[in-house]
């Protein structure tokens, strides 16, 4: 396949959604939804942008260039999983043609990216733990993970592996937060997403300053983004210290995390319409004459014009701004505690910190749903719909009704 | 540093001895060692009394002290072991003593961690306690090549450095205030707690933060620096020195971190049937927590595997044992299949059989306080991460009477988790408890001598 072609499938695969109907369809043409080992080997052979994730890889140490790293690709760790969860660590290539092959020769469920390591992966056992000669990542992508079952305490639509058109849009507020803090506050400029072909993302960061972090430098971003802290044994699992907040706060609450909160969460996840619900909220509460307050007008039953979400939310923010309860710690920050703990990006730590960390190469295909893992384009993550996202049959039978067009 | 002549060097130019505005600083920066001669009953015995700074740090921080405490502590202890009438006399001390710690906590990457981490937080500690001038010119030896900010810049930033100093609880900012614009890179602490204002990869730091911008270079200095010890004393000084130094070094280190619970003592043998009883009668809080939401969930996270499975490996249960024990509870919930295949390989592990093949050392308390428990997760110390209402219930689920739970959860409030712990335990058992908890697995073994002592026949 050549680079024009993998352009072209790539278009087939962002339009392409409905089919037409086809009346009298070849035996061929039935492919099964969902995921299917059997059109994987054609997904890998005429879809998979195989020459545009080796010029990536590359990062210009492609061999036409001056100044080349020519063992660079061959540092990088690939990782497969095959069918029957065979797990193959430690792959490593020298060519664009190699890496190919093998990928569509294996055929895996699965393609994982590790880091660039200081000698080739495939002969690591020559080199020692500690010393000089030392097997150990050299560079590797600054990533995030963000999984919406992560979320679960805040999403009453889904919950699991589900995920809807009500919830994903918690997606959306994690790209935006952490896509504009990436850019305006650390100063990186090659930032992929990723759909994770489930129920989440995945962001690249793929600047060369970003590939050489250390871990502990990793782990420092990764801080700076933690807001939410806590399990189901704590009660207020965002606490927000401080007269104000910090500028990075500030602006993901104003440009972001407010409007979302009062214009989609309120109304899409019914959060105060029912008692076990709203008990929540009022449990975030440090004060308990507050909460007995709020928990006593809403136990009344009320026929209300507008949406009782909308209503109680009206009332719960005119209260704490009242200044009744002006003299009490901690009753500050409250409002935008709740709004932060339904709505702020929670990343998987463990993901971002260790350079050695393997992730999922875009482009694969989810086994569980059959999706394949598109890139999203930050700019208009809103209009990104994961339930629309092509699937295998659906990408293998586009390229394959391209192809009988051509010919 | 072996003894090159008589000559005592005058090694001023390892301690920065700044000439401006007549402000001296003895806080040496160990750049090199020094060639000096030292007596071998002063290679032990300062080391010793350095040790016994370094370990009462370690204790002070695992208690929680909060930094002001820390401070008053770090005078303390630096007029108790380490000073001495003549100036002198103390700097070559200090050096001295810091580089035969060197050669004792270099061996083993748990050891060089935690020599770093203590060395950091001392040298913190005394950095701060430096005049302006001198933390400037301290600064300056180290070679940062920081600018500060200019006024223009300074203007357009103002608000949003103003900001930031209220956020962190900071006084207000004075128009003259300097700053620093630093790589983000370079201050990853600051970065972490969101404490300097960061724009397009630039971190502003306040001049009361550039602190941290010298320990990070200190630290990435020493850390360095111990890679180097430890591969000089393997290669060549350990076997020179078999007779003399060698000895000192090895008993060093174990005497004063305390037992690391790696190898359970060979009395201490537990089988699968008695985890369940153990369980209740001497597991400390937070094993307890983990084992019950096991039982419970028939699942742990991953931090919660690693924090218990480890903590059972230290109390004696052997691998089948613990394999038995993990897959009878997983899989009731993922099947025995899905078991085999995702997680008996990392109990196996766990217990040094695969991969790069290390023994994994059951965290003590200091480690399991500092991890912080997310989503799901059930690990982590729960003095610290449980709300005052579930400790409450959790405590009385141990046997802790009304009483006693007042004081506990009165340490919880100031932070004192392993004092809470202590208290829990002398609760629980009915009898004091003077060393104070510091590891889990020792909470077991003080439990169970306990226990056991009370089993014995009377005659």
């Amino acid at each position: 396949m050549n680079q024009e072609e993998a352009e072209n499938c790539r278009e087939d695969m962002e339009i392409d959604g409905n089919e037409p109907e086809m009346p009298a369809q070849r035996h061929a043409d039935i492919i099964p939804d969902g995921f299917n080992a059997n059109y994987l080997k054609a997904y890998y052979g005429k879809v998979f942008p195989h020459s545009d994730i080796f010029k990536w890889m590359c990062y210009g140490h492609d061999g036409k260039h001056p100044g080349c790293d020519p063992t660079y690709l061959s540092r990088r760790e690939f990782s497969f999983t095959l069918d029957n969860d065979i797990y193959l660590r430690f792959q490593s290539y020298t060519s664009a043609y190699e890496l190919e092959s093998s990928i569509k020769e294996k055929c895996p469920f699965k393609i994982d990216i590790g880091p660039v390591y200081s000698v080739n992966p495939a002969k690591r056992h020559a080199y020692a733990q500690t010393g000089d000669n030392v097997f150990t990542p050299v560079e590797r992508e600054l990533i995030f993970d963000v999984d919406i079952t992560d979320y679960d305490d805040v999403r009453f639509c889904c919950s699991g592996a589900d995920i809807c058109l009500d919830c994903w849009p918690l997606m959306t507020v994690a790209i935006k937060v952490i896509d504009t803090a990436l850019r305006d506050d650390f100063g990186f400029n090659h930032i992929l997403w990723v759909y994770s072909g489930r129920r989440g993302v995945h962001c690249w960061v793929c600047d060369g300053k970003a590939r050489r972090l250390s871990n502990e430098q990793r782990a420092a971003i990764t801080d700076y983004f933690r807001v939410y802290k806590g399990n189901e044994n704590s009660n207020k699992k965002v606490s927000l210290v401080g007269p104000v907040l910090h500028p990075f706060l500030a602006r993901s609450y104003t440009d972001v995390l407010r409007d979302f909160f009062e214009g989609k969460v309120l109304l899409n996840q019914n959060i105060l319409s029912t008692e076990e619900k709203y008990e929540k909220i009022l449990e975030m509460i440090p004060d308990e004459s507050v909460a007995a307050e709020l928990r006593g007008k809403w136990q009344e039953k009320r026929k209300a014009k507008d949406d009782i979400n909308v209503v109680r939310w009206e009332q719960l923010k005119s209260l704490l701004h009242s200044g009744k309860f002006k003299h009490i710690q901690g009753l500050r920050r409250c409002i935008e505690e709740i709004i932060f703990s339904f709505t702020y990006p929670r990343l998987d730590m463990e993901v971002s910190k260790h350079m050695n960390h393997l992730l999922k190469a875009p482009f694969c295909v989810h086994p569980k749903t059959g999706r394949v893992c598109v890139p999203i384009d930050p700019n208009n993550c809103e209009e990104f719909d994961p339930t629309a996202v092509p699937t295998l049959s659906q990408a293998t039978s586009a390229r394959t009704q391209h192809e009988r067009f051509e010919s | 540093m072996q003894s090159l002549g008589t000559r005592r060097v005058n090694h001023q130019n390892d301690a920065v001895a700044v000439a401006v505005a007549g402000a001296a600083s003895t806080l040496p920066l160990y750049r090199s060692a020094p060639p000096l001669e030292v007596r071998l009953e002063d290679f032990e015995a300062f080391a010793v009394d350095r040790l016994r700074v370094l370990k009462a740090i370690s204790d002070g921080l695992s208690r929680g002290k909060k930094p002001e405490e820390m401070k008053n502590l770090v005078d303390e202890l630096l007029k108790t072991h380490m000073s001495h009438p003549k100036p002198s006399e103390a700097v070559n001390k200090d050096v001295i003593s810091h580089f035969v710690l060197r050669l004792v906590y270099c061996r083993t990457e748990d050891l060089r961690k935690w020599f770093l981490s203590m060395e950091t937080t001392l040298f913190r500690y005394r950095f701060k306690r430096e005049s302006a001038e001198a933390q400037r010119a301290l600064m300056a030896d180290f070679n940062l090549p920081y600018k500060a900010v200019n006024t223009a810049e300074f203007e357009s930033v103002k608000d949003k450095l103003g900001q930031v100093a209220r956020s962190i609880g900071q006084p207000l900012l004075t128009a003259d205030a300097i700053f620093y614009k630093v790589p983000f890179e370079d201050v990853p602490e600051l970065v972490a707690g969101r404490r300097v204002y960061i724009h397009r990869g630039n971190a502003y730091v306040a001049m009361n933060q550039v602190v941290s911008l010298v320990v990070t270079q200190f630290r990435s200095f020493l850390s360095k620096a111990l890679i180097l010890t430890n591969r000089k004393w393997t290669s060549s000084i350990k076997e020179q020195e078999k007779d003399r130094l060698t000895p000192i070094v090895e008993v060093l280190s174990t005497s004063y971190l305390g037992p690391d619970y790696s190898q359970p003592r060979e009395s201490a043998e537990i089988s699968l049937k008695d985890i369940d009883h153990l369980a209740k009668s001497s597991f400390p809080l937070c094993m307890r927590h983990l084992y019950d939401k096991l039982k419970e969930d028939h699942h742990l996270k991953h931090g919660g595997r690693m924090q218990l499975g480890l903590f059972l490996k230290g109390v004696g249960l052997k691998l089948d044992d613990a394999l038995a024990f993990w897959r009878a509870e997983f899989s009731q919930k993922v099947g025995a299949e899905r078991f085999e295949k995702e997680y008996a390989y990392n109990i196996r592990h766990n217990y040094g059989r695969e991969g790069k093949r290390t023994d994994y050392t059951p965290f003590s308390c200091q480690k399991v306080i500092s991890s912080t428990p997310g989503v799901g997760d059930h690990h982590g110390c729960p003095f610290r991460h449980f709300s005052e209402e579930n400790l409450r219930a959790a405590l009385g689920g141990m046997g802790v009477g009304n009483r006693g739970m007042d004081d506990i959860i009165d340490k919880v409030r100031n932070r004192h988790y392993q004092v809470a712990c202590t208290l829990t335990f002398e609760a629980v058992h009915g009898s004091s408890c003077d060393a104070g908890i510091n590891h889990p697995n020792q909470y077991f073994i003080d439990s169970q001598k306990i226990l056991q002592s009370k089993n014995q026949p009377t005659t």
